[in-house]
């Protein structure tokens, strides 16, 4: 018979055993040994039905094709643009995928963007060896001006962004700024300097304590006391 | 005179005090500090990242490299000189192989994830208290990995067999001394890294490697605990921007 050997929500090690038995079946983050079930990352256990799988607390940004990041601009290529994008592997953004505009051969490309420059773009593609591909075509991408940017844990972003954006909305509403949340742990920000910094202050709460049960309420406190706080000076 | 007693006090099976701590280094991906008796180490472990120069990269998959080095005041100056140097270069080669077995470098090809381990204090067996460091803090970065590894040396001591030899053990001048430094992963009941510097039969070898695999095998469990305790925190709304990542 199977058995469940940790409680779900629990934070697991890498060689843990989770589960014994052939009942359950391992997702991400886990591994079959012999019978048993073990996580092969550090992270959040997960349990839903019969599928067991470790969130990730912790680790570097890896490109998948579809997400959203913020990336700075690193060196100006032939037909277009390289971009650190804060993991293991840099990107390339074409001129095609720049910009709507006729870009004139041999035109100087620093007219669009410059190195240092940060854009929020989208991931078109990557291959197996991770070369990746990008656009800032589309709603939402640009070139970032003003404002901040700041670095968090990319695992915690899933829990910065929230439940259909909710986390970030609340953060925006309360504070005023603007943010953008890059999937690859990169976070811009724009307002007043004193709401940046209670934003800046609040993404760094959950970023802390993101794996701990009533994570909203206390976001929610939190903001509503460094708002009275303000507003009492 | 037959060695009858450990010098200080311990059984022969009973390791040194083991302290262990995660998230050391504040800017590092990951980091851990594992201090056995008097051997301090400190790991940090950044990537995976880049890698130059070029030819160095591995288009099918990562690369783990580990750099370990005794910091210049660091011994008792009697034996080794620290630094970089024949040794430090083998170290750094013996526990790169001891980890390899349990890291999954196939995710990030053409990538490297580095480790660096570096010892502030040492009274022997540094390289197995480095190898603990360093799998704790590839954990804290995040890597995919088997298992964590564990590593202490055994051997023996005039005719007694001992786990986890101390500097005056080690340079034991009443009898025949070997040092095995190993390294286990006991989800996989093998051994990562075996070397010996002495003499020992093979009874006493199969001996010794046995109380290895126990001795290991609780001082993963001490590396799982520190890993786990890294997120017991603190709360309340009071004390807001304290240090963590």
């Amino acid at each position: 018979m199977g058995e469940l050997k940790l409680e779900n929500k629990s934070i697991v090690v890498p060689g843990e055993e989770i589960a014994t038995g052939m009942d359950y079946i391992p997702g991400s983050g886990t591994y079959r040994l012999g019978e048993g079930i073990r996580a092969n990352r550090l992270g959040l256990l997960s349990v839903t039905g019969r599928a067991v799988k470790v969130i990730p607390l912790s680790g570097k940004y890896i490109p998948k094709k579809g997400d959203l990041i913020i990336c700075r601009v690193i060196d100006i290529l032939m037909t277009g643009w390289r971009l650190d994008t804060n993991s293991a592997y840099s990107a390339v953004l074409p001129l095609r995928d720049a910009t709507t505009e006729f870009i004139q051969k041999g035109a100087d490309l620093t007219k669009w963007f410059k190195i240092g420059d940060y854009l929020s773009a989208k991931i078109v593609n990557v291959t197996s060896q991770f070369l990746v591909d990008i656009t800032t075509k589309g709603p939402g991408l640009r070139k970032l001006e003003g404002g901040r940017i700041i670095k968090v844990n990319p695992s915690k972003v899933p829990r910065i962004i929230g439940k259909q954006g909710s986390m970030v909305s609340l953060i925006k509403e309360q504070t005023g700024c603007r943010i953008v949340v890059g999937q690859n742990g990169l976070i811009w920000l724009q307002g007043d300097p004193k709401d940046e910094l209670i934003a800046v202050e609040t993404i760094r709460k959950i970023e802390r304590e993101s794996h701990i049960q009533g994570l909203t309420d206390r976001v929610k406190a939190f903001l509503e006391e460094k708002k009275k706080e303000m507003t009492g000076e | 005179m037959p060695y009858t007693k450990r010098q200080d006090g311990r059984a022969f099976d009973e390791t040194r005090e083991i302290e262990a701590k995660v998230g050391v280094i504040k800017r590092a991906d990951g980091s851990a500090y594992f201090r056995i008796g008097k051997t301090v180490a400190y790991a940090a472990v950044y990537g995976p990242r880049d890698l130059y120069p070029k030819f160095l990269q591995n288009p099918t998959e990562g690369v783990l490299r580990c750099n370990y080095n005794m910091m210049p005041f660091s011994g008792s100056g009697e034996r080794v000189r620290p630094g970089a140097n024949r040794r430090a270069k083998e170290i750094s080669l013996v526990t790169e192989k001891a980890l390899t077995p349990v890291v999954d470098l196939k995710q990030f090809p053409n990538a490297v994830v580095d480790v660096f381990i570096e010892l502030p204090q040492t009274d022997a067996g540094s390289r197995c208290a480095g190898i603990c460091a360093a799998s704790m803090a590839l954990a804290d970065a995040g890597i995919t990995m088997k298992d964590l590894v564990g590593a202490v040396s055994v051997g023996r001591v005039d005719d007694k067999i001992v786990v986890d030899l101390d500097y005056s053990e080690e340079s034991y001048e009443g009898g025949p001394v070997a040092d095995i430094p190993t390294a286990y992963i006991p989800t996989m009941d093998k051994f990562s890294l075996l070397q010996m510097d002495g003499r020992i039969s093979k009874e006493q070898l199969t001996e010794a490697l046995e109380m290895a695999k126990k001795a290991c095998t609780r001082i993963v469990e001490e590396q799982r605990k520190a890993l786990k305790a890294k997120f017991d925190i603190d709360v309340s709304n009071e004390g807001g921007d304290s240090d963590g990542q």
